[in-house]
């Protein structure tokens, strides 16, 4: 199966690949895994006192689309508020990346990444 | 579970390989095509039909996976095409720690003695998930059921590791 020139692009040039520190309050994780491939996906963002996302990064073990998938999206969150972070859909990743429907699950993945973040970041607040 | 009565082995998660690979050959002695040649078109074709579904059976029974996956859909959980995400951040992180240590396990001082440990590694995982899932599939509770379904779906991630390894091994040594 072939790739588009998009995911190949994102995963010989990954955007934001690294980790940020965890132990800053200003820091969420979100940690997901698809069970059917075994890939893996860590996706922190640090986020402003006005709810703004600085800056994002990901570490990503698993195919190309899963790799390309979470560098979209560490793009796409930065600059954006919570709130809107929150409304990326994996349909938008997934036509972004041109994905075949065998590899939609990476866009879920990812879309679930950025959840996950979010709502590690609310309880991070909350505590 | 017609799979387990069809090898006349007990309805457990732990099976014997060897008991299960002996019933195969002997399943498979009675259906043998040669056993039909003068036979009816009829009895051929439940012949065939036989030889399927103990073929099927067979890679069922043996595959760890796809065993617990069988006996949780038989009690009323199927998770074979779920798309679903796992969402545990401390397995996860252990995961991932494990894929780190997996990268950079091939510039290991001994990457053999790296290799060894890794392997025990996920054999300790492997060993602790089987257990709780042969206890969770021998329940009719609800609660237990998707604990199982919990653990097959970790289950699955412990064997990508031990592919990952595998395939780290053939590049090293070939």
């Amino acid at each position: 199966m072939a790739y588009s020139e998009k995911v190949i692009d994102h995963v010989e040039n990954p955007r934001n690949v690294g980790s940020l520190d965890k132990n800053d309050p200003s820091v969420a994780t979100g940690m997901v895994g698809a069970p059917a491939c075994g890939d893996v996906m860590k996706l922190q963002i640090k986020v402003s006192d006005q709810g703004i996302i600085e800056d994002a990064k990901f570490k990503t073990y698993g195919c190309g689309s899963a790799i390309a998938s979470s560098s979209l999206v560490t793009e796409w969150v930065k600059g954006k508020s919570l709130e809107e972070a929150a409304t990326i859909k994996n349909t938008d990743i997934s036509a972004e990346l041109e994905l075949p429907p065998v590899k939609i699950h990476c866009s879920i993945l990812a879309e679930d990444a950025i959840q996950a973040a979010i709502a590690d970041y609310k309880s991070k607040q909350a505590k | 579970m017609r799979y387990f009565e069809l090898f006349n082995i007990p309805v457990d998660y732990h099976v014997d390989l060897a008991k299960i690979n002996q019933q195969y050959l002997e399943l498979q002695r009675v259906v043998h095509p040669d056993r039909f040649a003068g036979k009816g078109e009829r009895e051929k074709l439940l012949a065939v039909q036989k030889t399927a579904e103990i073929n099927d059976a067979l890679s069922i029974l043996k595959h760890p996976v796809k065993r617990a996956e069988y006996m949780l859909s038989e009690r009323g959980v199927d998770i074979r095409a779920e798309q679903q995400t796992l969402q545990d951040p401390i397995f996860l992180m252990q995961q991932m720690e494990m894929r780190e240590a997996l990268e950079e396990l091939p510039q290991s001082d001994d990457v053999e003695a790296a290799i060894e440990q890794f392997e025990q590694q996920i054999k300790a995982l492997d060993v602790e998930f089987s257990q709780q899932l042969a206890q969770q599939l021998s329940s009719d509770n609800e609660q237990d059921l998707q604990l199982a379904a919990d653990n097959i779906r970790k289950l699955k991630f412990v064997y990508k590791l031990r592919d990952e390894l595998a395939r780290i091994e053939d590049n090293l040594f070939d």
